[in-house]
């Protein structure tokens, strides 16, 4: 395989990343605050029908987008209204409302199947798309996956370097902790599941206006990227760069798998493809292993140094969700 | 600042938290707040806090004037801080970013800037907080430093701290106290909430006293200790005559059993118990007796030591093995714990039985449930789901779910929050059990208690535990010193 | 008591025609005449036998993924794994199908085993679930839609591998087998009467098990308070895995009358969502069994019926799956709603 093949594989691996850095980011947010939005598969498919539906009337691409976060938006706000309001399970609550939108775009999106819609064309920066290598790498795209790097640095830096993003991890962390310092929990709960939200609706436009453009129904194959975001959003420990990382790795496996399919004839390429899930599960086992009840009694029956060590090892490996995730808060 | 609180109600139901507390402390002032647990004290504390509203009538007066706080952001604003027993601080995160989160500002903090008022702070209080180290790697007394220099950065001239010295080490402490004199000397007003007469006694300038919900007493140095004390514990209600029970052969025996968790250690404590004999647990919570009384039940697994149960070596296995050799286990939390909501009195009967064949018998259960809810004095239906039963009752049906024959019997505050006839009652019942060859163990808040029941008690404090005291010649006064920390040297503790 | 039932029957009702409301807004919303899709989809679940019948082939997966779902919702399980688990039941059923076919067995013999086959194909998919949740300390949740993906992965990569037809590989699915090892048929019609006993037998066993024996009872305590159940005495982790195992087994019966009465082959999409239907089957009755015939019926039905919508209206099929996710969005909405200002008054 040629030098230029690879860059140019590679660079198809961060432009089909980006629709999933959305979903990732905007989980991330949401979880963040202390809201599950389980409904991630079933907004995204929505969106994606959405936006591509509105940028097809009004031949504008930008509506398109918007449309799609509005989407993402307004099924983040039954989430958060029954789960904060109403605190009823934020995974039963989700889980209907990803078959529900899930199939309600199908039913939209009947008269749009298979027609040809406006597309986001590729936008070469100039001068830095001209450098060597990096060039065609990172900036050679279009303009939602320079979005999407944007994202990533925003996000990572709203939660970890701001005011307000300090105040975000407090509330998913310990609400009554946030609650006391000022911040007023449950609005904020509304806001970051609604923002949240609006970014996972990108997702949708992401695919259906850019990386595959179109709205092809039940063969869009977008149907399960939703419960892929939500692994990466764990595997990223709730932090968007590692988050990030986690697509990039899944757009790579299945790019690898693509690309070894004609070198390796007797490993079936489905086994390529569903390689990230495998690898998946492992990772979440090893994080979460050190919860388990069997690990403490054993910790205990150890001498003091190899329990000294184990526990190290546990608490280094274990990835902590953000410790209110699911729970309601009330401040009295 | 100068703090006065007038006339401060506060009801949960009809439950009286705090009744008619007036209160006024002077600037510059380490005013000591004691009581025991239940007494109303961090009610009173959150109050003034704003975590919770006081009922309409009282008013809270700062340097004369009237303010009325709503939420603990309104209290920061007014200079009231609160550092609470568990620490309300992100574990996880960076202790600066814990320093800074709540501080209004721009959007992006000048962390040197902070960095630089963090050190000035912590050297000020020779506190050696490194910022950018995680929360979760602090011990719980360097969490306080924290939360002091971060509420006194906030502006904070009145600081309340609730238990403050439970789970410290003793240089911790030291540290703690010369802070808050420091701070007094500033003119700060600081609230010092405790159990513990020895520190109150150490630090504060004056003492009020809070029991079941109302200030009983106020007093300034230099203290009577047997007055701070019959002040706290107040004159009990008889519960009769003691009965010692008759003690037979050793039940079960401990040996060398040392434990730990993330706050405590407890080293080698040997204890052997006799069939019909009743251990009484005494200490403030968290002292470590919780987590004696579950290694007691197999729930936690010690990290040394042998545990024998009539010559049955039980060292490392779980409940369930301690459950079929005969040892029962009633948690303090009913309907967390001990009971399952949404089941009712006779499913949870039916559960306790070993089954007999695949299906129920609903017709037996029934019958059972009757027949228990008859014998235990149980008010409710075989229908009734538990949670709609009344505390007493719930406790009952957690005895009537008791296995026969039994060893030992493991209860964690057997009484708490029932009245007196359901007190008298329950413990006729167990004593019927050490009267069948059954050993008990019990943690108690309630000293009056401890001395009426017990034939031995234990003293925990901080991790350390007594050597068994003989419960017919201790009284109410010298074991509220010990739980107090007070009279440890002269008595040593068991081993090591 | 009376009070508060025909109070929740109220919200319910409620909820119900609210559902259906919004249904028909989404159809006025494309053009669509709410009663003459309604009236379709009737027609096209009971309007004639041959119909009825395609109903009950999909009542009888529905009701036993929901049969078994009910178990472990009993014990306080969310498991989103079901889906997988009726894929390998049904790419057990195959493997089983494959193995005997030659070895001269009756047909008899071989059907019941191919079926019991993929039960325990079924059962072995919760297990992982369950080993993972028990011993691992992953939520059920997780670790159960990665298998998820995986059991998928596996029917493709059997179908386009291993199993091929003979030939070229597609989509189609593996070689058919021979009719007289299907689950007999009702003459000129899909349904098989054994596939329905089968079914039936199912849910009928989940009640007894959670209504009237020891062990639907200890399920029970372990999902209501799992900590409380350990002090009881129950061997809470045990108990667990004896539900996953459970549902599991229904779940791979479910897959197994799909190869062995319907397609008799394994295909790709053989699990239909079934298996995530059944989750909100069990959620919409709010997991009392005897709600589970019913509600299952009536979904398949609204499935079925929704086949029409295409050739009759130009509508798309998925409005069954609008109408069941909204209806049970507005019966938990209900329920919350119920809860936070029900108590007040």
């Amino acid at each position: 395989m040629s030098q230029e093949t690879i860059i140019i594989g590679l660079a198809g691996v961060l432009a089909s990343a980006s629709p999933l850095i959305f979903a990732v980011i905007g989980e991330t947010l949401s979880e963040r605050a202390g809201v599950i939005n389980l409904s991630m598969n079933g907004t995204i498919l929505l969106s994606a029908m959405g936006g591509f539906a509105v940028a097809y009337n009004t031949d504008n691409i930008i509506l398109g987008f918007l449309a799609g976060m509005l989407i993402g938006a307004l099924v983040a706000l039954i989430v958060a209204f029954a789960s904060i309001t109403l605190q009823q399970s934020q995974v039963a609550v989700g889980f209907v409302l990803a078959l529900t939108c899930r199939d309600l775009a199908y039913f939209l999106g009947n008269d749009y199947m298979g027609v040809p819609g406006p597309r986001l064309q590729a936008a070469p920066i100039p001068v830095l798309g001209d450098i060597p290598i990096l060039g065609p790498l990172f900036f050679r795209h279009d303009v939602i996956t320079y979005i999407s790097f944007i994202a990533i640095f925003l996000a990572w830096l709203w939660i970890f370097r701001t005011r307000p993003g300090l105040m975000l991890q407090g509330i998913g962390e310990k609400p009554a902790a946030a609650y006391i310092r000022g911040a007023n929990v449950n609005l904020m709960r509304y806001v970051y599941t609604i923002v949240g939200g609006a970014l996972i609706g990108l997702t949708g436009p992401a695919f259906s206006l850019a990386t595959r453009a179109g709205w092809m129904g039940t063969i869009s194959g977008l149907d399960g990227f939703g419960w892929i975001a939500l692994s990466i959003t764990i595997f990223g420990g709730w932090n968007p760069v590692r988050g990030a990382f986690g697509a990039y790795l899944f757009a790579f496996l299945q790019w690898l798998g693509l690309v070894l399919q004609p070198v390796l004839t007797q490993v079936p390429s489905q086994v390529l493809q569903v390689a990230p899930f495998p690898l998946m599960i492992l990772t979440l086992l090893l994080v979460n292993i050190g919860n388990a009840e069997w690990v403490e009694r054993t910790l205990a029956a150890m001498p003091e140094s190899a329990r000294k060590i184990f526990s190290k090892i546990l608490r280094a490996m274990r990835a902590s969700p953000p410790a209110a995730l699911g729970v309601p808060f009330e401040p009295d | 600042m100068n703090v006065e609180l007038k006339n401060i109600h506060k009801h949960f139901g009809t439950v009286y938290a705090n009744k008619g507390i007036n209160l006024n402390i002077p600037a510059g002032t380490i005013q000591g707040i004691l009581g025991e647990n239940g007494a109303g004290k961090s009610t009173l504390m959150k109050i003034l806090s704003g975590f919770i509203q006081a009922d309409p009538g009282g008013e809270i007066i700062l340097d004369g004037s009237p303010v009325i706080i709503h939420s603990p952001a309104d209290a920061i604003h007014d200079g009231i801080g609160m550092l609470h027993q568990d620490p309300l601080d992100f574990p996880p995160m960076r202790i600066l970013d814990n320093f800074l989160l709540g501080q209004s500002g721009g959007l992006f903090p000048n962390r040197n800037a902070v960095a630089l008022d963090f050190k000035r702070l912590a050297d000020q209080f020779d506190f050696s907080l490194d910022p950018d180290s995680y929360v979760d790697a602090l011990t719980v007394g360097e969490r306080q430093q924290l939360e002091i220099i971060r509420l006194l950065w906030m502006g904070a001239r009145v600081l309340i701290l609730d238990e403050p010295t439970t789970g410290i080490s003793s240089l911790q402490k030291a540290k703690l106290f010369a802070t808050l004199k420091i701070l007094a000397e500033q003119g700060k007003t600081i609230i010092f909430v405790s159990h513990k007469l020895e520190d109150v006694e150490h630090l504060c300038h004056q003492v009020a006293v809070l029991r079941a919900g109302e200030m009983v007493g106020e007093t300034r140095t230099p203290y009577v200790t047997s007055k701070l004390v019959e002040m706290m514990f107040g004159k009990a209600i008889t519960l009769g005559a003691r009965q010692p029970g008759e003690a037979g052969d050793v039940v079960i025996s401990m040996k060398d059993i040392s434990l730990e968790d993330v706050r405590l250690r407890i080293k080698n404590v040997n204890l052997d118990i006799r069939a019909g004999e009743v251990i009484g647990l005494a200490g403030m919570e968290g002292s470590g007796q919780g987590m004696f009384i579950r290694a007691c039940a197999g729930l936690v697994r010690p990290v040394g030591g042998r545990i024998q149960l009539k010559g049955q070596d039980l060292t490392g296995k779980t409940y369930h093995t301690f459950k079929r050799a005969g040892v029962n286990f009633l948690p303090a939390a009913r309907l967390e714990e001990g009971l399952v909501p949404g089941l009712s009195l006779t499913d949870h009967f039916v559960l306790a039985e070993e089954p007999k064949g695949l299906f129920i018998d609903h017709a037996a259960g029934q019958k059972l449930a009757e027949e228990r809810i008859r014998s235990f004095n149980i008010r409710g239906a075989p229908h009734s789901p538990v949670e709609s039963l009344s505390g007493g009752n719930q406790q009952r049906a957690e005895l009537a779910l008791l296995q026969s024959p039994l060893s030992l019997v493991l209860l964690e505050h057997p009484t708490r929050g029932l009245d007196i006839e359901s007190v008298i009652y329950i413990w006729s019942k167990l004593k019927e059990r050490c009267k069948q060859g059954a050993s008990i163990i019990f943690i108690s808040s309630d000293l009056e208690e401890v001395l009426q029941y017990s034939d031995r008690v234990l003293v925990f404090f901080s991790g350390k535990v007594s050597e068994p005291l003989d419960a017919g010649r201790t009284t109410v006064e010298e074991l509220g010193q010990l739980i107090g920390g007070k009279g440890w040297a002269d008595m040593g503790e068991a081993h090591d | 008591m009376i009070k508060n039932r025909l109070g929740n029957l109220a919200y319910q009702l409620v909820a119900l025609l609210l559902a259906f409301g919004v249904v028909s807004l989404i159809l006025i919303s494309v053009d669509a005449s709410p009663s003459e899709a309604y009236k379709n989809i009737f027609k096209g679940s009971f309007g004639e036998m041959r119909k009825f019948a395609e109903v009950l082939v999909a009542f009888v997966p529905l009701l036993l993924v929901t049969a078994g779902l009910l178990v472990t919702f009993s014990s306080g399980l969310w498991n989103i794994g079901v889906e997988g688990q009726v894929v390998l039941g049904a790419i057990a059923t195959t493997w089983v199908y494959r193995l005997l076919l030659e070895s001269g067995l009756p047909p008899v013999a071989i059907i019941t085993l191919a079926i019991l086959g993929g039960m325990v194909g079924g059962a072995i998919w919760a297990a992982l679930a369950g080993i993972l949740k028990v011993f691992g300390g992953v939520n059920e949740i997780f670790g159960g839609l990665g298998l998820n993906f995986v059991a998928t992965a596996l029917t493709i990569y059997l179908i386009f591998g291993p199993w091929k037809r003979p030939g070229v590989a597609s989509m189609s699915g593996t070689v058919p087998f021979p009719d007289e090892f299907s689950l007999p048929l009702w003459a000129g019609l899909r349904i098989s009467p054994w596939a329905l006993v089968i079914a039936l037998a199912g849910v009928v066993f989940v009640y007894f098990l959670l209504q009237g024996t020891y062990f639907g009872l200890r399920l029970k305590a372990v999902g209501k308070n799992f900590r409380a159940a350990y002090l009881l005495g129950i061997p809470t982790w045990q108990y667990s895995m004896y539900s996953f195992l459970i549902c599991g087994a229904l779940a791979g019966a479910a897959g197994a009358v799909q190869v062995a009465a319907v397609y008799h082959r394994l295909i790709p999409s053989i699990s239909s969502g079934y298996g995530y239907l059944g989750l909100m089957v069990a959620m919409l009755i709010n997991y009392q069994a005897l709600w589970a015939v019913p509600v299952a019926l009536f979904f398949a039905a609204l499935n079925i019926g929704s086949i029409q919508l295409p050739i009759i209206m130009k509508l798309d099929s998925s409005l069954s799956g609008v109408l069941q996710g909204v209806l049970v969005l507005f019966v938990l909405l209900a329920a919350g709603v119920r809860q936070k200002f029900g108590r007040k008054s």
